[in-house]
């Protein structure tokens, strides 16, 4: 992959379409996957709003009226499966690490590009499939948690659909999984230390040993289910001598560590846009290296915290208690940083970094009720209630859905070559914010006060809350307009944004906007200080230039 | 001449810890408390709600004043102080989440302790007497009783049956069927609950108590109630279409009243139907 190519010589036509075409064919090239990653992920964005819409639509009343019943559970089951398999897991770990990973490792491509074209074009048909049960016989009903025996008799044809679906996801995500570790690890360019790489490739290494460890997991527990739903074999059917609880031990023992498949790529994505914007360096990057590391491993023996209430025995509730909390610790340890990073900074207030700081304040919100879940008495009371659903609403949009749109902000320069429209997005970021607290804070006091989740009815004292709840939806379905309008025009319209627009370090920005196909012309830069901003501590003077000249670019002699 | 900025620190500090035990202490999210249980579970969320305060008012007025002191001023292309890291500041809130963490843990434990969540499992002397031991295994959900042993209250022990859609309390002593549960205050109620279809949640908020039942799992959830009234039992795992639908009531009677109940329905036993379904 680290072969030059001969500048002389243009590639020979190829039978590879060019030009926006290619964005609809099997290339190899990471940009252009990454970014289809990206849109396709957006489209079922949309399709995962639009569900949501429906479901606050049918909450506005006590009663249920809006939505037939069984096909309101069908909303909300492919709301949760299209928003956590097709939006946010593919987007952030897929879109961005498609794109950056290579950039950051000063590699040309993926290390194993065909692989990762097949990771994405698992998706589309997946995502299509799982849409398409709604309208072939009925789509799954039983949540995205598929708990039997609930998913056992519930219509098996949508259910079966449902899990070929997420077959087919978990399998796009092991491949992109074992691409990103291999990428990372072995396709660096030669000098640069794992020490040196940016935070994101920490963070998506992290990612990928879950992904490659859980995933499987999830896999084969899903396989069971199938059977038992086709076959008739009794895995977790206690009718049959089976174990419902087994399921969920083996559900969340993936699903746990799905949560940090999401939210870890997005604290990457946050450490590479702080430090760009607070024109500082990235605060402990150390310890945001072995806080990753720490949440990988605790990552993985939290998940009996969501089966508080299913009879798990004591001894059981306390380790998970005292694991869970302990999550706390290195997360923390995150978002000190980056307070840290912030302070004594030149803050440019940007739709990125405001994006970036919404994402901080949301997520330290989800984190505190994240706290208060994992202790038994606490979740014993809301466990299964609207609290859970603003809960980790605040982890997962708060957390990651606001990153997604700060690195949208943040990148779109590299990508298109153009500027994104400030005053459009300061007014998304605006609108985005006070509708999503508006719709998930008032969420936790419903499920103090006795409502459960997945209900299309529900005791008349919460109606005004939960009407409430459905303006801040409707805000947010507003807050996407600026955003499209924004995304398509600037794309024509922008202010140009020359190569390097934000003054950064990373690599990604050491090359043209938008970037050549094996992503520089030349030797890829040795970056290593991607953070290096600031002036040193003894000599602050404000009329210092940008950036102190730390990379060497394309330097010859480092080749042996 | 200025304040020194550690004076005006140490001011806000202080200002936003009384906030946060203010707020903790005098903003009620809960709703009423109607169990032994309750109170307990009031004085850890009371706990919680103050750390939660002050750390999130703490870290968005970080935020904010980040943004807002070090925002960029316009024409200014230089950039901040070049400060990668300091590791005994590191170390210092390392340490202090960890020693929040492990004080909020062990003071959990303690409540679940006094909820009587650590009663062991199997504890067949509890529930040999409510005739499903050949079940060989009964799963304990929270239950005080397990914890009091007082021999002066004896439990009342009724059976709940869950089922797509409703909730069947049936009482083995008097031997009453019933779709709503009533129970006296002040009489400890050992609930022994099973599901034949799908997994079921019994939860009344007032009680702060939940627990699943999950068919080939007979468990046993134990209470005091405390208060007269009459509070929802819900379903809170979803069941299947009228999950919404699957609501009961807990009836709360004074002993004297319970008992008149009692008396009234057991020597003519007419099965209430159970609740019904809301359409």
């Amino acid at each position: 992959m680290t072969l030059t190519l001969s500048p002389a010589s243009p590639p020979p036509a190829s039978l590879q379409p060019q030009g926006w075409l290619r964005y609809l064919s099997f290339s190899t090239d990471h940009k252009v996957i990454g970014l289809q990653y990206l849109v396709c992920g957006f489209l079922f964005y949309l399709v995962g709003g639009a569900l949501a819409g429906a479901i606050r639509t049918e909450l506005l009343t006590p009663i249920s009226d809006f939505l037939p019943r069984e096909t309101y559970n069908e909303v909300l089951t492919l709301h949760g499966t299209v928003m956590i398999f097709l939006w946010i897991v593919p987007v952030v770990n897929g879109a961005f690490g498609n794109y950056l990973i290579p950039f950051y490792v000063g590699a040309r491509d993926m290390a194993f590009p065909r692989l990762n074209a097949v990771a994405f074009w698992l998706i589309p048909p997946a995502g299509l499939l799982l849409i398409s049960s709604y309208f072939i016989a009925s789509a799954a009903q039983s949540g995205w948690t598929a708990y039997p025996p609930l998913s056992l008799t519930t219509p098996a044809t949508g259910q079966i659909i449902w899990i070929l679906s997420v077959l087919l996801l978990g399998g796009s995500s092991i491949f992109g999984g074992i691409n990103f570790i291999a990428t990372i690890l072995k396709l660096r360019r030669p000098g640069l230390k794992l020490m040196q790489l940016p935070m994101y490739c920490w963070a998506m290494l992290g990612t990928s040993i879950l992904v490659v460890l859980s995933t499987p997991v999830l896999a084969g527990t899903l396989v069971l289910l199938s059977f038992d739903i086709i076959a008739h074999t009794g895995f977790f059917n206690p009718s049959l001598g089976g174990n419902a609880v087994v399921y969920q031990h083996l559900f969340w023992f993936y699903s746990h560590p799905a949560v940090y498949i999401m939210v870890l790529p997005a604290f990457g994505l946050v450490s590479e846009i702080l430090p760009v914007h607070a024109r500082k360096p990235l605060f402990g990057y150390t310890t945001m290296v072995y806080s990753i590391m720490g949440i990988v491993f605790l990552g993985l023996i939290v998940w009996a915290h969501h089966m508080f209430t299913s009879g798990t025995p004591p001894w059981m509730r306390l380790f998970f208690t005292i694991a869970t909390s302990f999550i706390a610790v290195p997360t923390g340890i995150k978002f000190f940083n980056w307070l840290a990073t912030l302070w004594g900074g030149k803050i440019a207030l940007n739709s990125a970094m405001l994006f970036s700081c919404g994402f901080i304040f949301n997520f330290v919100f989800g984190g505190i009720t994240g706290v208060a879940l994992a202790q038994v008495p606490f979740d014993i009371h809301v466990h299964d209630t609207y609290f859970v659903v603003g809960h980790f609403h605040y982890i997962v949009y708060g957390g990651t859905v606001f990153v997604i749109f700060a690195s949208i902000y943040h990148w779109y320069p590299k990508v298109t070559g153009r500027l994104l429209n400030e005053p459009l997005g300061q007014l998304h970021f605006l609108l985005t914010f006070i509708g999503f607290n508006l719709c998930f804070a008032p969420q936790h006091w419903m499920g103090l006060n006795g409502m459960p989740r997945r209900v299309a009815e529900y005791d008349p004292q919460f109606e005004l809350i939960n009407q409430v709840s459905s303006v801040g939806a409707l805000l947010m379905a507003i807050s996407t307009l600026p955003f499209l309008i924004n995304v398509v025009l600037s794309a024509y319209r922008g202010a140009p944004a020359g190569d390097n627009p934000w003054n950064a370090l990373t690599p990604e920005w050491l090359t043209t906007s938008p970037p050549p196909v094996e992503n520089w012309h030349g030797e890829p830069p040795l970056v290593e200080e991607p953070y290096g901003y600031g002036v040193e501590p003894g000599e602050l003077s404000l009329a210092a230039t940008s950036g102190r000249e730390i990379w060497a670019v394309g330097d010859p002699d480092r080749k042996p | 001449m200025r304040i020194p900025a550690a004076i005006l620190t140490l001011l806000a500090g202080m200002a936003l810890v009384l906030t946060g035990l203010w707020v903790g202490q005098n903003i009620n999210l809960l709703p009423e408390d109607a169990s032994l249980n309750a109170p307990v579970y009031d004085e850890l969320f009371k706990v919680l709600f103050s750390i939660g305060t002050i750390l999130l008012i703490g870290i968005a007025g970080l935020i904010v004043y980040s943004l807002v002191r070090f925002r960029r001023v316009n024409g200014d292309h230089g950039d901040g102080v070049a400060i990668e890291g300091n590791l005994p500041l590191e170390i210092l809130w390392t340490a202090i989440p960890a020693i929040v963490v492990l004080f909020v843990g062990i003071y959990s434990y303690d409540i679940y302790e006094r909820m009587g969540g650590m009663a062991p499992l199997n504890d067949h002397s509890m529930h040999a007497m409510h005739g499903d031991a050949a079940e060989g295994r009964t799963w304990a959900g929270i239950s005080p009783v397990a914890q009091g042993a007082d021999a002066s209250e004896p439990t009342l022990p009724v059976e709940v049956t869950a089922m797509q859609f409703a909730f069947i309390f049936h009482y083995p002593e008097a031997d009453i069927t019933s779709g709503e549960l009533h129970v006296p205050v002040g009489q400890p109620v050992a609930l022994t609950m099973k599901a034949n279809d799908v997994i079921h949640a019994f939860w009344v908020p007032q009680f702060r108590l939940k627990q699943d039942i999950i068919p080939g799992q007979p468990t046993l959830l134990s209470f005091t109630a405390t208060k007269a009234g009459r509070y929802p039992i819900v379903c809170a795992e979803l069941c299947g279409p009228y999950h919404g639908g699957m609501r009961s009531t807990v009836i709360v009677d004074e002993p004297q009243t319970f008992a008149d109940w009692v008396a009234q329905n057991s020597p003519a036993p007419a099965p209430a139907a159970p609740t019904a379904i809301q359409s």
